[in-house]
């Protein structure tokens, strides 16, 4: 064949065609019934666009109703792995309406569970970003060492999952006596098995030939789309919370904000990885030091906030979380609104998808960290 | 008849002799056959009601917990239990679907491993099929599955299935080449296709220590390249169950999908047959030259144990990977297979023949 022949033979070539894959709403690795409604070429993605609402229970709205008091328990049901989170910054949020002072005691036990909280959001994450990429292994392991994790949050305020130990003034519950010796025996425990999550997923050649490289997003991205936490650090985007505005006992503790500047899937890993030897160094700060005191500030029985607005950031493992506030002095919001990190991290995905394969998508979505009713709320 | 577990020749010949005494020629033939297939088709069940439950306790433990507990003594009924659910589940066909090449699809894939599994030399004497080519006939036969799948994939109506199907069917085709040049290499050693000369030609000694370097870069290359042409993880793309929920087979139910589950486990039990039969010498015991006293005591374990045992080892092996590795991507997947291993596998092969001439293996 000479090159004329073969030019003219590639251009009247059958034109591929794209099409439609729905991905979800139900579908094993949108960890929940998040639908994408993916334009295919082949195996390559064109487009990837998300579809809400299919576990959306108008929280938003629910809150006009309830007293500040129970607006703390809706917040579990939002992003339920940073249950604890969510609490503390709608409590924050009531609190610093009220200036109410807050003991030093309550401040720092919140910070505790706060990163314990985040700690088995991460070891959930890990295990299920393994079994998305077919390590189903992983999945057991982290979900091995999550268990102590639950166990002690069981004991401190008999719910394993959704908590709600945070009320406005404090927490619900002075700590169990043997909560101090059982976080610590977990740090020694979790110090050992870290390293072996290192050994079995981070430096396999496998999973960093899927993960290296895929899913880019610049620092640029991740500013203008506003995806933080974990997501937004593994792009340069200095964006911890904990570091910029410190709440509870953040101030008093050292630790480092990861930041990766790769931008991709592993990047994204690795950030979460540290930020796991990151929360127990916190938490090693501070278990010996929980100040004697109240555990609760005395509020009245019925919150009213001064009329105004009100606004309450905290980090959750997901990422930055915003609490709106607006009070026309009435013993119920006029409105509030939840700026969740999921929401913002997912609109980015198109950006970070397109031209990668389907199996990329799922990397992508994974190191997301995607916990879709903080998306729906 | 007198039954002797070293040997099965006589055992298998007083049979035929008795048949052909109580019945005329053709109807000893046919009895012969019907008696076979009994045989096999028990054998195969067993075979995959085992492995599966073999499979699930290997992965409960690598992960940390007990896997089946509750049905039969440690679980041991449990893979019972869920075939007979499987069978009287409804086969449910999506609509839209090519009804008949959709069910064909799944009897060509069962169909394939059990055509295979006749040529597989158990022990001396248990041997249905043995003719020159048996090597060959095992590794083309086993590629029919291929046609199976394609036409799951196709006759769904579901680009899921579509996409799997296809991934399967270019990872199949690719991987056959390893495998097969990973066995040539080791025929070149044993000069003979027939799968009762391999095994006797490794009287003093496995192939895998006898044949030098290239045989053990052989081993490597089949055990890689036979896993991902059974799909199986970390080569499992055709089902990939994070990306397209269960690949090629997502719309089958009931008996249907139990045939594509079976299906992988038998051809499990090929792969790793063949592979003990050319690389660890089949039935034949351990034996190290003319080390009579050693060897006198391996011959003391009969050699259907020798078999089993190393075919356990390499499936061991295999579902070791699977719950260890994470799945490649489609695109890496052919990288691997063209760019690495086709290419060391040809000059291993080259290799190989260079060590044969100069003799300078065992």
């Amino acid at each position: 064949m000479t090159e004329q022949e073969l030019i003219t033979n590639i251009e009247t070539a059958p034109e591929t065609q794209e099409y439609f894959i729905n991905m979800g709403p139900q579908h094993p690795s949108t960890h929940g019934v998040l639908r994408l409604l993916l334009t295919l070429d082949g195996e390559i993605i064109k487009k990837v666009e998300p579809h809400l609402g299919y576990i959306h229970r108008s929280i938003e709205k629910m809150c006009e109703k309830d007293s500040y008091q129970q607006i703390v328990h809706l917040t579990d049901r939002m992003d339920y792995l940073s249950c604890h989170m969510n609490n503390e910054a709608v409590c924050l949020c009531v609190e610093n309406g009220l200036q109410l002072e807050i003991p030093e005691r309550v401040k720092v036990i919140r910070t505790i569970i706060s990163e314990l909280t985040r700690l088995s959001s991460h070891q959930l994450w890990w295990g299920v970003m393994g079994m998305d990429l077919g390590a189903i292994t992983t999945f057991l392991y982290g979900f091995r060492d999550r268990e102590l994790i639950t166990d002690i949050f069981e004991e401190t305020c008999g719910a394993r999952l959704t908590m709600n130990y945070n009320v406005p003034g404090g927490v619900m519950f002075d700590i169990h006596p043997n909560f101090q010796k059982r976080t610590k025996d977990f740090i020694t425990y979790f110090r050992k098995k870290l390293p072996e999550y290192d050994e079995l997923l981070t430096g396999n050649v496998i999973f960093t030939e899927r993960t290296k490289d895929i899913g880019y997003l610049s620092k640029e991205d991740a500013i203008s789309y506003g995806v933080t936490g974990p997501s937004g650090r593994a792009s340069g985007f200095a964006c911890d919370v904990r570091k910029r505005f410190p709440y509870s006992a953040y101030d008093r503790v050292e630790f480092k904000e990861i930041i990766y500047t790769e931008g991709d899937c592993f990047a994204r890993y690795k950030a979460r990885i540290d930020e796991m030897w990151e929360s127990m160094k916190i938490i090693e700060q501070l278990i010996d030091n929980i100040p004697e005191g109240e555990h609760k500030a005395k509020t009245k029985a019925v919150i009213k906030l001064p009329e105004g607005e009100y606004y309450q950031r905290v980090e959750t493992a997901r990422g930055e979380l915003g609490v709106y506030i607006v009070s026309d002095n009435k013993k119920s919001p006029y409105r509030v609104k939840f700026r969740s990190p999921g929401f913002s991290n997912l609109s980015a995905l198109d950006t970070m998808a397109r031209g990668n394969k389907i199996a990329d998508l799922v990397a992508t979505m994974s190191t997301l960290d995607l916990v879709i009713p903080d998306i729906d709320r | 008849m007198n039954f002797n577990i070293y040997d099965f020749t006589e055992f298998v010949n007083s049979i035929k002799l008795w048949l052909n005494s109580v019945l005329p020629p053709a109807a000893a033939d046919i009895a012969g056959f019907v008696i076979i297939g009994i045989c096999f088709l028990t054998f195969i069940v067993i075979l995959g009601l085992s492995l599966v439950y073999i499979e699930r306790k290997v992965c409960a433990f690598f992960q940390q917990r007990l896997g089946p507990m509750r049905v039969g003594f440690w679980g041991t009924a449990q893979t019972i239990a869920d075939i007979i659910k499987l069978v009287f589940k409804e086969p449910l066909i999506s609509k839209g679907s090519d009804k008949f090449l959709f069910n064909l699809a799944a009897f060509i894939v069962i169909i394939a491993p059990f055509m295979a599994i006749a040529a597989v030399p158990f022990a001396k004497g248990l041997h249905v099929l043995d003719f020159d080519i048996g090597l060959f006939f095992i590794t083309a036969i086993s590629s029919i599955g291929v046609t199976g799948i394609l036409l799951a994939g196709w006759s769904s109506n579901n680009k899921y299935s579509l996409i799997g199907a296809m991934r399967s069917g270019a990872q199949i085709v690719s991987y056959e080449l390893s495998v097969i040049l990973s066995l040539l290499t080791i025929i070149v050693l044993t000069g003979s296709l027939q799968l009762s000369v391999i095994v006797e030609s490794q009287r003093d000694g496995w192939w895998i220590f006898k044949g030098n370097i290239p045989a053990i870069i052989a081993f490597f290359i089949f055990i890689i390249a036979s896993t991902a042409e059974s799909n199986r993880g970390p080569f499992d793309m055709a089902e990939a169950e994070s990306e397209l929920t269960a690949g090629f087979h997502t719309e089958y139910s009931g008996i249907k999908f139990a045939f594509f589950f079976l299906a992988e486990y038998i051809n499990l039990f090929i792969i790793a047959a063949v592979g003990a039969t050319v690389f660890f010498g089949g039935w034949m015991p351990l034996h190290i030259g003319n080390f009579e006293f050693f060897n006198n005591i391996m011959d003391f374990i009969p050699p259907i144990i020798w078999f089993f045992g190393k075919i356990a080892a390499i499936i061991f092996l295999i579902m070791w990977f699977k719950w260890t590795f994470p799945r490649l991507r489609i695109d890496q997947l052919l990288t691997l297979e063209w760019k690495y291993l086709l290419p060391i596998n040809l000059i291993n092969l080259l290799l190989m023949a260079l060590v044969a001439l100069s003799g300078w293996h065992l």
